[in-house]
């Protein structure tokens, strides 16, 4: 079963429409009560990092998802800005990020990339899987994944990075401690690749 | 290596799919759903689908309709048509839309775009420039309300304004092409495409894998989107959805 986190932010129902079609359980949850037992979440987001933080720290969600992430280790994945909201801050404001991937969001700096790139980076780029993992199983080294932002996550500890991607200069696109998983591209909006990923995810 | 995005764009009248040819003459396509299922199975890019009703009369989006879209849509979703308020667009977006395109009502109010950008995020404000050169003149002028009112502003420097005040990507859709299928107006691309950082797609004209392979040698990373193109086949153009094949996708993107 898998718990897709409603605080107002992201596209809920992308996610939700992937796991029917895939015919694995899942749940939207809009209240803490919604959370309690959760095996599998997804933090989803769209937007700015401090709109984000602000909506889940007055969702009422905030303490049950610290124990159950925290405590409990129960496997999250927070895909786009819910992947940056996993940092500790981020460039785009003043917000305090959740904290629980030891990173921190940075923009992308075009003027120090060779060639001309624009601003956010969007469209289909290729992820480079760093080592093997469950969350990475079946997709073929770069495979193809959509991506939409401005910004991008920054780990401390580079044995956090799961898989790089390409813009401009290498960044980490899929990161992971422990029970947390981060993905910045979208696979709720990458065809079959996207499918297989969050079906590894439900796997895990 | 980021690709290009390669974009069909669906025009919907009367609640069924058209293709016009210079913004006039809509000939029925099929059914808007349908498409979609077609172009999930090619695995488009993206998909651009525009109410060219909702506008012209003076409506509000049909959200039941973008709602079963989105629902459908196995790829990033960008709808446009009679959005006038940030109220519409964080619906639309809430009803799975990835992002929102704006045209007639930036023209009279292009703070707009920072009021939706403040609620949605910038990366999911798309601005379509609807573009025709002027009579006798080297000159470029944006258009609305389906090509029926010249707004008078040059579209190189209402692109820039745009960018100022937040949007995301701009889209320059070239109404003396528009189903002509004979190649992008690469001129007023060009001009356009030096002055802005935001991301870029390209609309009216495209007839062939080759006018987007050249379009993409021409300029490196840009958005290739196409009508005429993904819902015709042949020289009778017979209605028939489709897309590139992976293989052409390679050949275009030289990988």
């Amino acid at each position: 079963m898998i718990t897709i986190i409603d605080y107002g932010l992201g596209n809920v129902l992308a996610f939700a429409n992937m796991y029917k079609r895939m015919n694995i359980d899942f749940t939207i949850a809009t209240t803490a009560d919604d959370l309690i037992g959760a095996k599998r979440l997804i933090l989803p987001g769209v937007g700015s990092f401090d709109h984000a933080m602000q909506r889940l720290n007055n969702s009422g969600m905030r303490s049950v998802l610290d124990k159950l992430v925290l405590i409990d280790k129960v496997p999250v994945i927070g895909i786009c800005v819910g992947m940056q909201i996993l940092a500790k801050s981020s460039d785009e404001g003043q917000e305090s990020g959740l904290g629980w991937i030891n990173g921190v969001v940075k923009k992308f700096d075009v003027s120090k990339f060779s060639q001309k790139t624009h601003l956010p980076h969007m469209g289909w780029n290729d992820i480079y899987p760093v080592r093997k993992h469950g969350l990475l199983k079946g997709l073929e080294s770069n495979a193809l994944f959509y991506f939409l932002h401005s910004y991008y996550f920054k780990c401390e500890d580079k044995k956090d990075v799961l898989a790089t991607a390409v813009y401009g200069d290498d960044f980490g696109c899929i990161v992971v401690a422990g029970n947390i998983y981060g993905v910045q591209c979208h696979p709720e909006k990458s065809h079959s690749n996207g499918a297989q990923l969050l079906k590894n995810f439900s796997d895990l | 290596m980021l690709r290009s995005r390669i974009i069909p764009c669906l025009l919907v009248k009367d609640k069924g799919l058209v293709k016009t040819v210079k913004f006039k003459e809509g000939k029925y396509v099929g059914d808007p759903i349908n498409a979609v299922k077609i172009f999930n199975e090619k695995e488009v890019d993206e998909l651009i689908v525009l109410d060219i009703d909702a506008t012209i009369e003076s409506r509000e989006p049909d959200y039941q309709m973008i709602e079963k879209l989105a629902l459908e849509c196995r790829m990033p979703f960008c709808y446009g048509g009679g959005i006038t308020t940030k109220e519409q667009a964080r619906k639309i977006i809430g009803l799975g839309v990835e992002k929102i395109a704006l045209s007639a009502s930036i023209v009279s109010n292009p703070n707009l775009i920072t009021e939706i950008s403040n609620e949605i995020g910038s990366q999911s404000v798309v601005a379509v420039l609807d573009v025709k050169k002027k009579v006798f003149s080297s000159k470029y002028e944006v258009w609305s309300h389906n090509a029926t009112k010249n707004t008078g502003k040059c579209p190189i420097e209402f692109a820039q304004i745009l960018e100022s005040l937040g949007v995301g990507e701009i889209v320059i859709n070239s109404i003396s092409n528009d189903g002509l299928m004979k190649g992008y107006d690469l001129d007023i691309i060009g001009k356009v495409r030096d002055k802005i950082s935001v991301p870029m797609t390209v609309l009216g004209g495209a007839g062939s894998k080759d006018d987007i392979k050249s379009l993409i040698n021409k300029f490196g990373i840009i958005g290739a989107a196409a009508g005429s193109l993904f819902v015709f086949k042949g020289v009778y153009k017979a209605v028939l959805i489709n897309y590139l094949s992976k293989s052409d996708k390679s050949s275009i993107h030289n990988v």
